[in-house]
């Protein structure tokens, strides 16, 4: 499961409370419970939201952050409790139903983790946390419907590491720190769900016999464990190793592909702004998609695997009127999937820098 | 991950194409149809769905199936695939990352043996063509089709064969025509129910109950085909069904449908056709098969009686087979025995008529022989086989059964 990893976690909470409450002596009160589960001081925040909760039990707010509490001190079941009665009484709140997603989740109760995001998902259709959630509850799910189906069985040594590994992420991430939506934390702009040039999807999983061959390779398994996230240093994956030609940019040649390993080093950082700034202003959005949406759904994909591994082999550069086309075959494996393609991007050169103008699948 | 819906549609467009090919293979326009709640109505709902872009719908329907069939895997693949069609296209089934393309295969192939049955009914007023003459006391009879990998049984309503039910089935890892021992295919022939072994006494592979069948029959042993233990038996406790081509030459049907056949099984009774190809006739080509094969039954007996040897003996094939005599030696006996006789009765009830699967014209024939004559009487059940030649039915083998 993916959350916001580069915003410090509660910070939007406090924000927000300042911002949003009408009730001011209550807004200091949830601020300061705020920054006291913030800083770790779980016994007191505890306390003064059990106080808060007294003077004003259907308080959304307070609820929302005696359920973190409570998931932040592993209380499973009470959190789980405490955020069951919150989608009762604010049906229409998609935090809740995603918190409790990632409780059961974190459970192994993927059908109910299923369950709590697709209410997530009513409530607020264009609610992108609980969207990526989901993919991952899916892709759990279905490796366990494959495993009843297929009967991998520990004799199987693919379904032996897949088993290992889950246990090991969901251990981890039972250890870490469990990060869930903050309070009131407004969707991010509608992803909408059309994937358009999607990194991977043309070459993927032709039949039955192409995904596994690259994902047998990966040690990670096909479905992530969707999970509590592990702390977030070990998942960003090791920087790919810069090509040489980007490091002396002596002319054109030299600069586009300097550029080129620049967009690709973001995308494998899963560094969602760099790599979004690898795209110039006027870059051909597919199929009339507005700048934003097609903004919003590529981020979603960066973010969303826990690893990408994106490679790109021979490059070839060639020049007209003042614009750059590169072709070169793209290797992009992901947590997910694995996808081996042709490619072509034609990139501009605007103030300084070569920028990716249109991108498209072959070559 | 987005939900993204375009992707969906990868999938069904060519995992359809590969059944809308089977659903063009002649559809009667009278057909059985399938009880609602049955397993291959579920998967054409499901598939349907899935044709339909409600994927959804196609969702919620394999649960459904699931829920009803925990161990259903094919149900559990179909689920698989449905979830993850929604990250990225699937392209066919069993997209599982790391699946072993054997047990896809097999899945796969079930699928489609299921929705085979679904889309070609037999014909509503077909018999099988096999079941020429069922005796008064044999209630059912069971008739295999190893290639459609499907069961059929058929009521005797008052000596005419009426579709009851049908049902998958697993057959010979290598498939059918079984010749020798270990060759794991499943004979084709004419058999009959010789026993009933409950759960209690079975392993878990055999799943609910075991009927033992009567491989290798006379004609089998005549013809050097061998082996032994063939039985139609169900499915062990971790699987709702097996493949296609799973067994070791049994027949194997799911647990619950071998429980739904077992009460319409008599014991030493009960006939069970194996073929790799089910003819069904029309009631008027049927009336007139078996028609045909009666009167040559009946001359036969009354050649018997005339003690007119040559007349009798017209009725023997020339690859005759009896009592461990060939035709010479048959003819010799027979016409030895009519001139010592004054005179000889031959009463035949509980005939039964059931073709033989395969190429040649060949009809089993059993009966009760009443046997009465001036100086010998004995009764007898009676089984023979009989053989088209130079356009005549005649007997190739005789024998007490």
């Amino acid at each position: 499961m993916t959350f916001p990893r580069f915003s410090p976690l509660y910070h939007g909470i406090v924000a927000l409370i300042l911002t949003c409450c009408a009730a001011a002596a209550a807004a200091d009160e949830i601020a300061d419970i705020g920054k006291l589960l913030k800083g770790g001081q779980l016994e007191q925040a505890s306390q003064r939201v059990d106080v808060l909760l007294a003077s004003k039990p259907r308080d959304a707010q307070a609820q929302f952050l005696k359920g973190l509490i409570l998931t932040e001190q592993n209380k499973t079941t009470e959190a789980i409790a405490a955020f069951t009665k919150l989608t009762e009484l604010y049906p229409e709140l998609p935090e809740p139903y995603n918190n409790l997603a990632v409780l059961y989740a974190g459970l192994g109760q993927y059908e109910r983790a299923r369950q709590a995001l697709e209410m997530a998902i009513r409530t607020h259709p264009s609610y992108a946390t609980a969207h990526e959630n989901l993919g991952d509850v899916y892709a759990k799910l279905a490796s366990q419907a494959y495993d009843k189906a297929l009967q991998l069985d520990s004799n199987n040594p693919t379904a032996q590491t897949k088993l290992a590994l889950v246990r090991d992420l969901i251990g981890s991430g039972a250890r870490g720190r469990p990060q869930v939506a903050q309070a009131g934390t407004k969707p991010p702009a509608a992803a909408s769900p059309a994937p358009a040039l999607a990194p991977a999807p043309a070459a993927a999983a032709k039949d039955a016999k192409a995904a596994p061959v690259v994902a047998a390779k990966d040690a990670k398994p096909a479905a992530p464990a969707p999970a509590v996230l592990a702390p977030p240093a070990a998942v960003a994956p090791a920087p790919p190793a810069p090509p040489k030609e980007a490091l002396r940019p002596a002319n054109d040649q030299a600069e586009v592909i300097a550029a080129l390993n620049a967009w690709v080093m973001s995308w494998g950082k899963q560094d969602a702004a760099a790599y979004l700034a690898a795209y110039a202003r006027d870059f051909k959005l597919p199929r009339g998609e507005s700048r934003q949406a097609w903004e919003a759904s590529r981020k979603q994909r960066i973010t969303a695997p826990t690893k990408i591994e994106v490679k790109i082999d021979d490059p070839k550069v060639t020049f007209a009127d003042g614009v750059a086309t590169v072709k070169f075959r793209q290797s992009y494996k992901s947590n997910l999937i694995s996808a081996n393609s042709a490619k072509t991007l034609v990139m501009a050169k605007n103030g300084g820098k070569w920028q990716i103008r249109e991108e498209r699948s072959g070559n | 991950m987005v939900v993204s819906t375009w992707l969906w549609r990868a999938w069904p467009r060519a995992f359809m194409a590969t059944l809308l090919c089977l659903a063009a293979v002649g559809v009667q326009a009278q057909t059985q149809t399938l009880p609602n709640d049955d397993v291959e109505t579920a998967l054409v709902g499901i598939f349907k769905a899935i044709e339909g872009r409600r994927l959804a719908e196609a969702l919620a329907r394999t649960e459904a199936l699931i829920a009803s069939r925990p161990n259903y895997r094919l149900a559990h693949l179909i689920k698989g695939d449905l979830l993850l069609a929604r990250g990225w296209p699937i392209r066919t089934m069993g997209a599982a990352p790391n699946a072993p393309p054997e047990r896809v295969r097999e899945l796969r192939e079930e699928a489609l043996a299921r929705l085979a049955a679904y889309r070609q009914r037999p014909p509503k007023d077909g018999i099988p063509r096999y079941l020429l003459q069922l005796r008064p006391d044999q209630k059912n009879a069971v008739v295999v089709d190893t290639k459609k990998s499907r069961l059929y049984i058929y009521e005797n309503d008052n000596g005419k064969p009426r579709f009851v039910a049908d049902y998958y089935i697993s057959h010979g890892k290598n498939g059918s025509d079984k010749l020798r021992e270990g060759d794991q295919k499943t004979p084709l022939g004419v058999y009959h129910v010789t026993a009933s072994l409950p759960k209690t006494k079975l392993a878990d592979l055999y799943g609910d109950g075991a009927f033992p069948i009567n491989y290798p029959n006379g004609w089998d042993r005549r013809n050097g085909r061998g082996g032994s233990g063939i039985w139609l038996h169900g499915t062990p406790s971790d699987t709702f069904a097996r493949a296609p081509r799973a067994s070791d030459g049994c027949v194997v049907l799911s647990n619950q449908d071998l429980r739904s056949v077992a009460h319409l099984i008599q014991v030493g009774l009960t006939p069970v056709i194996i073929s790799d190809h089910v003819e069904w006739l029309s009631q008027d080509d049927w009336n007139n098969e078996r028609r045909a094969l009666q009167n040559a039954i009946e001359q036969w007996r009354r050649d018997w009686e005339s003690r007119d040897s040559d007349a009798y003996l017209k009725h023997y094939a020339r690859a005759f087979q009896g009592d461990g005599m060939n035709l010479k030696a048959w003819s010799e006996r027979k016409r030895q025995v009519n001139a010592g006789k004054a005179w000889i009765k031959i009463g035949l009830a509980n005939i039964s008529m059931l073709r033989y699967p395969g190429k040649d014209d060949m009809v089993v024939v059993t009966f009760d022989q009443d046997y009465k004559s001036s100086n010998l009487e004995n009764m007898m059940k009676k089984r023979t086989y009989w053989l088209k030649e130079g356009g005549q039915w005649k007997i190739v083998d005789e024998g007490a059964s």
